[in-house]
């Protein structure tokens, strides 16, 4: 009789945490629409969507979100473009080819790596990185797209590694051996057997370590130049979504339309990721199939 | 009539680290023949087909001496992918690829460098009736593997092996899941290909060893113990242990 009555209360308290995870996400969302849709009242949506200037304190102030939301896109991609195909290429040596003490060696140096704070990297970015791209590519200042996105590339890195590499390992043994008793060398069984089976679960690394990248904020407000212009290159000066909210909203007034223009950012920030998460959501779920 | 050797064996020893799982066997193999291998659990045979296509490499802590020939040449100065090609194997768990029926097959070729679509599509439709597999799947080439039944698995994976024109195939209790349908199914591919191909089949199963081997080998605790052509081994076997095992009194 005990026994049941504490196992209704564990269960009751598991399912209530359950259920607050959801209500969180959901009143979150919420706050997000409530003071978003208060900037609409007095800002045509479509200015705020399509407009190519971001001019809170001019007069009258211009919320156009484009050159935020392209700051942000260019820095993504540049960091998609260095961090996934060296990801899954670690991921692959660390699985398949290293010798034993190499790879535990690399799995806890990943494993420090995730765990260094963004500022530092911006700091290194600051002091280091930025002149160096300055230097070497002949750039009028080191403080643009390019430095954030390989210090995001650097920051998405563990994740897509540490996930890719529990897919590869995944890989039923049996379908190596299949390949193998077949003539085929470590190389082709690797590409073309163990790399699509592990597929689903290296989608869905890739996709959260996508997710760090988009919603990261300090690195690109220490290092990207923070302007908000339309950028035409990713060798520019620039601004992302998150950098903006995090620089801007202390000076604002509460309850302004700048105030609620922030908000708004944030408001499309969060469908972003949720849409991203969703993604890697149904990869993982696919690959436990 | 003299027989050709396909393999040989000499004075070979399998260790896993410290244990010695083969012990100085000596043995040969001739073209088109089915040889039956059969003993208890962990007599070794496993580990005797593994060393053929030297699967067993693939175990950091395994080790050989010895030597082996494959068509009289000696498996150290033959390229392992090589190797595989022209000794096949067939796993006790049909280990099919988790992709279409088609590309299970496909795989094999193109690992091999046959790229023109045609002539990967031929070889399919050719290892599939070789097989005995053909009518059962030819209008669902496209759905994925892993959805045939046990004994079209199991006949897929010698499809596939025969898609890369093997010259050998070693059967490694290939059917210890199946029910006595599939098996027949499965014996009757194996007759069609005797004329083709070389055959080695290990079996947890005296009776399938009595039923299509020609030649028998029983192996007990890493050693051969008597080998023989299978009617005589079955019958009056000169080895008191052989005797044993197959009338049921051990193992
Ligand atoms: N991968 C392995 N690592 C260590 N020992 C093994 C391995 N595979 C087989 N063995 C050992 O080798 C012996 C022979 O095994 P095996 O060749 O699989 O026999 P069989 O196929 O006749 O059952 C057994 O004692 C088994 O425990
Ligand atoms: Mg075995």
């Amino acid at each position: 009789m005990h026994r049941r009555i504490s196992e209704y209360i564990i269960e009751s308290l598991i399912r209530l945490s359950g259920f607050l995870v959801i209500a969180f996400v959901f009143l979150i969302f919420l706050f997000l629409l409530r003071d978003s849709l208060s900037l609409f009242k007095e800002y045509k949506i479509g200015e705020f969507l399509f407009g190519r200037n971001w001019l809170p304190i001019s007069e009258p102030p211009k919320f156009g979100i484009v050159p935020l939301f392209l700051g942000s896109i260019y820095v993504t991609a540049g960091a998609i473009v260095i961090c996934v195909p060296v990801g899954i290429a670690a991921a692959m040596f660390i699985a398949e080819v290293a010798p034993t003490f190499l790879k535990n060696i690399l799995k806890s140096l990943i494993e420090i790596l995730a765990a260094i704070p963004s500022v530092v990297l911006g700091f290194i970015g600051i002091v280091w990185l930025s002149p160096y791209l300055k230097q070497t590519m002949g750039l009028s200042t080191g403080m643009c797209g390019l430095t954030g996105s390989l210090l995001l590339a650097f920051m998405a890195l563990p994740t897509i590694i540490s996930i890719s590499e529990d897919a590869l390992v995944g890989v039923p043994r049996a379908y190596k051996e299949a390949a193998f008793g077949l003539g085929a060398t470590r190389w082709q069984a690797l590409w073309r057997i163990v790399l699509p089976a592990a597929s689903p679960g290296i989608i869905a690394g890739v996709m959260l370590g996508i997710g760090r990248v988009i919603g990261e904020t300090m690195v690109v407000m220490m290092v990207t130049g923070n302007s908000p212009v339309v950028p035409t290159s990713i060798l520019q000066p620039l601004r992302t979504l998150t950098a903006t909210i995090a620089g801007e909203m202390g000076e604002t007034v509460s309850g302004s339309e700048h105030y609620f223009a922030l908000f708004a950012v944030g408001l499309v920030l969060f469908i972003i990721t949720f849409i991203i998460n969703f993604i890697a959501d149904s990869c993982l779920r696919r690959a436990r199939k | 009539m003299v027989k050709e050797t396909v393999i040989k064996t000499v004075n070979l020893n399998c260790r896993y680290g410290a244990l010695q799982v083969l012990k100085d066997l000596n043995l040969e193999i001739h073209r088109n023949e089915i040889f039956g291998i059969i003993g208890p659990a962990n007599s070794g045979k496993t580990t005797f087909l593994r060393a053929l296509n030297r699967l067993n490499f693939l175990n950091a802590s395994y080790s050989q001496d010895g030597e082996i020939f494959f068509a009289d040449k000696n498996l150290k100065n033959i390229c392992d992918n090589i190797l595989r090609k022209r000794i096949g194997i067939i796993f006790a768990l049909p280990q099919v690829l988790p992709v279409s029926i088609y590309n299970n097959i496909a795989y094999g070729p193109k690992v091999h460098g046959i790229a023109k679509k045609d002539a990967i599509e031929q070889i399919v439709e050719e290892s599939l009736k070789k097989a005995s597999l053909w009518d059962e799947v030819k209008d669902r080439l496209d759905s994925p593997a892993m959805k045939l039944s046990g004994g079209q698995q199991q006949r897929l994976c010698i499809a596939r092996t025969l898609a890369v024109e093997p010259d050998v195939i070693l059967y490694d209790e290939h059917c210890s899941g199946l029910d006595p349908i599939s098996t027949a199914k499965i014996e009757d591919a194996m007759q069609q290909l005797k004329e083709t191909y070389t055959q080695i089949l290990v079996t947890n199963n005296t009776k399938q060893a009595a039923r299509v081997s020609e030649r028998c080998a029983f192996f007990l605790m890493g050693e051969l113990i008597e080998l023989d052509e299978t009617a005589a081994l079955f019958t009056e076997p000169k080895d008191k242990r052989t005797d044993d095992y197959i009338t049921g009194r051990f193992g």
